[in-house]
């Protein structure tokens, strides 16, 4: 049980790493995320239904996220249209999309495919008992990918998007045009998603188009939950407690769904709480911002505003910060106004 | 080096709001040129800028950079060229990043790869760069720049451009949101890197004092047009007085802006 949270946090984890991207380093709060890691599901369903081999479905999901990131950036980009509605207009067509990878159907079973999941669990047949092998397996995928993206990063390309998430018009004086970056950070987010979805269709056996309903703000809260127990402004920081908060995050659905019928809750009940719990978040945050929550350090009113308009502030979410990677104090209500 | 001809702009033409913000300005900036521009709120002055560095597009006329024309050029492949600092000390530099990372990111200007840049070579020649500023900055490098102070952040912004070498730098009022001491040191920090690197630059000021004691050429707008353009000896001249007569000799009208006259 503890191990399938585990698994579930860690797999979700690098959906959730792809919401940090646009919501905390981009400041774009992108929801394509709802359908593109079901794209990522019904990709992975068909291609291995057809026979492709486990290596190119999964390099397929990834460029297919890509592709759908792309599509909002360059919605938002051309028509200069909202970015939150851009990524809606996105998310909308995607569903129909998604039907007709599955081969107009809703919902296409894995059952008795070899998968990643499979390949793992026979390789490890008699040493590991099933649990502890997927979860190790997941480990090492998270890990790689967190590794990949801390070093990301710190490169020029990297450290420019940090930079364009802070302030845009310092990019565009650098002679960088923001489009072009933000179609790649905007890509790449969704690329990830689509990756955790690819990977969540293996582990549950299926995919199915509503499979990205509410992922968007599962994503958000596993991002808030992190950001509670974490604080720092390294890039490495921050990329683990984003799977910290996903692991979390997965926990308590958990508890919502084995122990909620105690108090007449339902699984359809989930997404209340989710949503409860964002809410809860933001309220705690609102509070530490005013001082009125003893014992927490106080932030500044222009962390208080940042964190509940859900942006980067120096204090409670210093994301830009993070992409220095550099070991700058924590800011907590020393920031110059 | 920069020319500009004809170049006239228009907000909400064609409506009831109209208003002829430039109107068939003319301008030839030479290479090494110092160019000091006053004039009261609404002259132009920063729409100028704004159409010099791409920010926005003219109705009518041309922009020359190097004898290239770049008029239609978007503002972000001008700006490899040209350098710009604005009033607000926050638009030069990311916040939520270290020290150290902002001057990376200006110092690779231009195509921005998948190279990690930022060694211990890149640090030891930005601290070396740092002392410059005499701000004590070079030992905090790892800071967040959000934590540095407005003077600090202005002084590290045109430390930064400085380093990215542009042909036209466009200063736009950059010491105004200063307190008056952390001005004067941002100030004299202007005139030191642009005589040491030889720059061509452009800068707007409400002070006239300033605009008079520092660079070699002058330029004053009224109402969309620069109505007087002097250098040289006959520049090294000039009064703030004879500044405002010239002013009253010109338009036949007072200079009745309070700000033009905050030259204390």
């Amino acid at each position: 049980m503890i191990e399938g949270i585990f698994v579930e946090g860690l797999i979700y984890g690098l959906m959730v790493l792809g919401v940090f991207i646009t919501f905390r380093i981009l400041d774009f709060p992108d929801l394509t995320v709802d359908g593109s890691f079901p794209l990522g599901a019904a990709i992975t369903a068909i291609m291995l239904t057809s026979g492709y081999s486990i290596w190119i479905t999964l390099l397929v999901a990834f460029l297919g996220g890509w592709l759908a990131g792309m599509c909002t950036a360059f919605i938002h980009n051309k028509l200069k249209v909202p970015n939150l509605l851009a990524g809606i207009l996105t998310m909308t067509m995607l569903w129909s999309v998604n039907i007709r990878v599955l081969g107009n159907r809703a919902n296409l079973p894995l059952m008795r495919r070899q998968t990643l999941i499979t390949d793992v669990l026979e390789l490890t047949q008699g040493v590991l008992p099933r649990a502890w092998a997927l979860l190790i397996f997941f480990f090492v995928v998270a890990m790689v990918v967190k590794f990949v993206l801390d070093v990301f990063f710190r490169t020029d390309l990297g450290m420019t998007l940090g930079a364009m998430g802070d302030n845009q018009q310092m990019v565009v004086n650098q002679g960088v045009n923001p489009e072009t970056l933000k179609i790649i950070g905007v890509g790449l987010s969704n690329a990830l998603v689509a990756l955790s979805g690819a990977f969540v269709a293996q582990y549950q056996g299926f995919a199915d188009v509503n499979l990205g309903q509410g992922i968007i703000i599962a994503g958000l809260a596993s991002v808030m939950i992190g950001e509670f127990i974490l604080r720092s402004n390294r890039i490495m920081v921050l990329t683990l407690r984003v799977l910290i908060g996903s692991i979390c995050y997965r926990g308590l659905m958990y508890l919502g769904r084995y122990y909620g019928y105690y108090v007449n809750l339902t699984p359809s009940d989930l997404q209340l709480i989710t949503g409860v719990l964002i809410i809860g978040l933001l309220a705690v945050t609102h509070l530490r911002g005013k001082g009125r929550w003893k014992g927490v350090q106080q932030e500044t009113a222009e962390d208080e505003a940042a964190a509940v308009a859900g942006r980067p502030s120096a204090g409670s979410a210093p994301a830009g910060g993070g992409v220095t990677g550099g070991s700058a104090p924590p800011a907590d209500g020393e920031a110059p106004g | 080096m920069i020319r500009v001809e004809n170049l006239t702009k228009v907000f909400h033409l064609g409506t009831v709001n109209e208003n002829l913000a430039i109107h068939n300005v003319d301008l030839t900036v030479r290479e090494g040129d110092f160019i000091t521009i006053v004039g009261s709120n609404g002259a132009g002055k920063t729409t100028l800028f704004n159409l010099i560095s791409g920010n926005q597009m003219p109705t009518d006329g041309k922009i020359y950079l190097n004898d290239t024309d770049v008029t239609r050029e978007p503002e972000y492949r001008r700006a490899k060229r040209i350098g710009r600092i604005f009033q607000d000390p926050l638009l030069g530099t990311a916040s939520n990043m270290a020290l150290e990372d902002n001057m990376m990111i200006c110092y690779r200007k231009g195509f921005k790869g998948l190279k990690i840049s930022l060694n211990g070579k890149m640090r030891r020649f930005f601290r070396e760069q740092l002392v410059q500023l005499d701000m004590g900055l070079e030992g905090r490098m790892k800071d967040n720049v959000g934590l540095l102070s407005g003077g600090q952040r202005q002084a590290l912004t045109l430390l930064m451009m400085v380093l990215s070498e542009p042909d036209l730098i466009l200063l736009d009022e950059h010491t105004a949101a200063l307190d008056p001491k952390n001005a004067a040191l941002v100030l004299q920090l202007t005139e030191e890197f642009i005589t040491r690197y030889g720059l061509t630059a452009m800068m707007i000021t409400h002070n006239m004092k300033n605009a008079i004691e520092y660079g070699n050429r002058l330029l004053m707008m009224d109402q969309g047009e620069i109505i007087l353009d002097v250098e040289g000896e006959q520049k090294r001249e000039l009064t703030v007085e004879k500044l405002v007569e010239k002013f009253h000799q010109i338009r036949r009208r007072t200079l009745e802006s309070d700000e033009v006259m905050l030259s204390e």
